[in-house]
């Protein structure tokens, strides 16, 4: 299981990275592990608002349906459209191919909220 | 299903799946492996070669005495009189309105001997109702606590099996079963199943269980086998369109209305559930089981809402992306004047109305070649 260093994580299991005002957001490789083979995948599109905590998208996997939420409040500016019509790679590549959003921060105040890799790595032992 | 003040069942393969690093989850009570490698390889290894599956969550309920073969005539909605020693039977019990008590699979041993293969999460309900209803002069035992089960589906599961039996398998016809011996083992061993492949299920005495695992898994790792979990059961069987107690059946829904009505006998002289069932079938159905393919992006799923315009005329059972097809596809019940095949409904997902349209099930039909063995 990774859990890279330069990423923040969420306790819903979506990790982000930041670039100057733009976050870049996708599930983590506990969450594809978890959710087993990923079939099908909704994301919200292009010039969208997300809003922390709240969902911006739906995974499903052959047997569960899980909601996607979002990490941080923002405008969305690119969405992984390739990765909607092939969710598989959330299992191959969940840190690189499988991003799903860029998003514009609105409050980046928010970014306190997220864990660092170990407090995640923590957090995903003990649920365990 | 909730198990209050129960400790979890574990079968005689538990530490295998562990040792596999399966995923385990709780099933009708039971601790079960839901995926090994992961659904899709897992379905996709039954559909080409082989898949090995513990199903000792079953139960087995034998009914027997000089009077065990009116009983089970008269509890089930089959004719189980039709049935001679070493055949197998798909049949119902139906409580007295038709609703389903359970859909179990009836094996006859000799006219005074049968054993009924019954759904994990209705072991208990269904030996207190066979107790209840078996009148005089019959012993009921539930032995499911003796028998561990495997099930090897696939293609290639007889030669594989062969390899391990003293029984020559060709001889063993679908719906058929014979005893015999697997890795030193005594076992039943019957050419059933509930993947739409050739295969067979092994009942034996729950300590041999994990050798027989074992032996298949050895003699079959030539053949591409694959240890098979709980989803891609689910994906295998729905691909097929059979019924899942608790999804597609239950006790407020008749056989009729589920598309089982081949295997309930309504020219019998009596089952329980007879009368009200004969009475639906005169007066018509008001729902109906059907298959759906979706047109609209979405997978349908268990619970969701079916719409004919802006008015609700159904809801879905089962639903999931078919591995097999590449679609997403799903069974639900509605209205019977909306049920035949090319209807286009809508299913309500995520609060947005889908386009699916009604198809004939099974979703997915063997090959020829596949199809060597004939369904009964």
């Amino acid at each position: 299981m990774e859990f890279p260093k330069d990423l923040k994580y969420t306790k819903e299991h979506e990790w982000v990275r930041i670039e100057s005002n733009i976050v870049t957001v996708g599930i983590t490789d506990y969450a594809q592990d978890s959710l087993g083979d990923v079939v099908y995948l909704e994301l919200p599109e292009e010039g969208a608002t997300v809003t922390k905590d709240e969902t911006f998208g739906v995974v499903e996997s052959v047997k569960a349906v899980s909601d996607l939420f979002s990490p941080i409040s923002g405008t969305v500016i690119e969405v992984n459209d390739a990765l909607v019509d092939n969710p598989e790679v959330i299992n191959d590549d969940p840190y690189g191919d499988a991003w799903m959003l860029k998003v514009e921060m609105s409050n980046s105040g928010e970014l306190k909220d997220l864990l660092t890799a170990d407090e995640y790595k923590k957090y995903v032992e003990e649920e365990k | 299903m909730i198990v209050a003040n129960k400790k979890i069942k574990l079968t005689p393969l538990n530490q295998i799946h562990k040792d596999l690093n399966a995923k385990l989850i709780s099933f009708a009570g039971w601790e079960m492996p839901v995926q090994y490698t992961g659904v899709i390889d897992e379905h996709l290894a039954v559909r080409k070669s082989a898949g090995l599956f513990d199903v000792s969550h079953m139960g087995e309920i034998e009914v027997s005495g000089p009077k065990a073969t009116d009983a089970v005539q008269d509890m089930t909605t089959n004719d189980a009189s039709k049935l001679k020693d070493g055949h197998v039977q798909y049949t119902l019990l139906c409580y007295p309105d038709g609703g389903v008590v359970d859909d179990v699979l009836l094996y006859k041993f000799s006219n005074t001997k049968y054993m009924f293969c019954v759904n994990a999460a209705n072991t208990e309900k269904d030996y207190i109702w066979i107790k209840e209803h078996v009148g005089h002069n019959v012993a009921v035992r539930n032995l499911s606590d003796f028998f561990g089960q495997i099930a090897i589906q696939g293609p290639l599961s007889q030669p594989i099996l062969q390899n391990a039996c003293n029984l020559d398998l060709s001889l063993i016809r679908y719906y058929h079963f014979k005893e015999g011996n697997i890795a030193d083992a005594n076992a039943i061993i019957s050419r059933t199943g509930y993947t739409g492949e050739d295969g067979f299920e092994i009942y034996a005495p729950w300590d041999k269980t994990a050798n027989i695992w074992h032996e298949l898994m050895e003699r079959g790792s030539k053949f591409g086998i694959k240890p098979v979990g709980l989803g891609a059961r689910d994906t295998l069987r729905l691909e097929m369109g059979f019924p899942l107690y608790g999804n597609e059946l239950n006790d407020a829904t008749t056989p009729l209305e589920a598309g089982i009505d081949r295997f309930v006998k309504l020219n019998k002289r009596y089952f329980i559930g007879i009368d009200a069932l004969k009475k639906q079938a005169q007066m018509g159905i008001n729902k109906r089981i059907v298959g759906f393919e979706m047109i609209g992006a979405g997978i349908p799923r268990s619970h969701y809402k079916i719409f004919d315009k802006a008015r609700l005329v159904g809801e879905i059972t089962s639903g999931t992306l078919s591995p097999s097809l590449g679609k997403a596809i799903g069974m639900g019940y509605v209205k019977t004047e909306l049920s035949s095949v090319g209807t286009k409904l809508d299913i309500e997902i995520r609060k947005k109305n889908i386009t699916a349209r009604i198809v004939k099930v099974p979703f997915y039909t063997r090959t020829v070649a596949q199809a060597a063995v004939n369904p009964s």
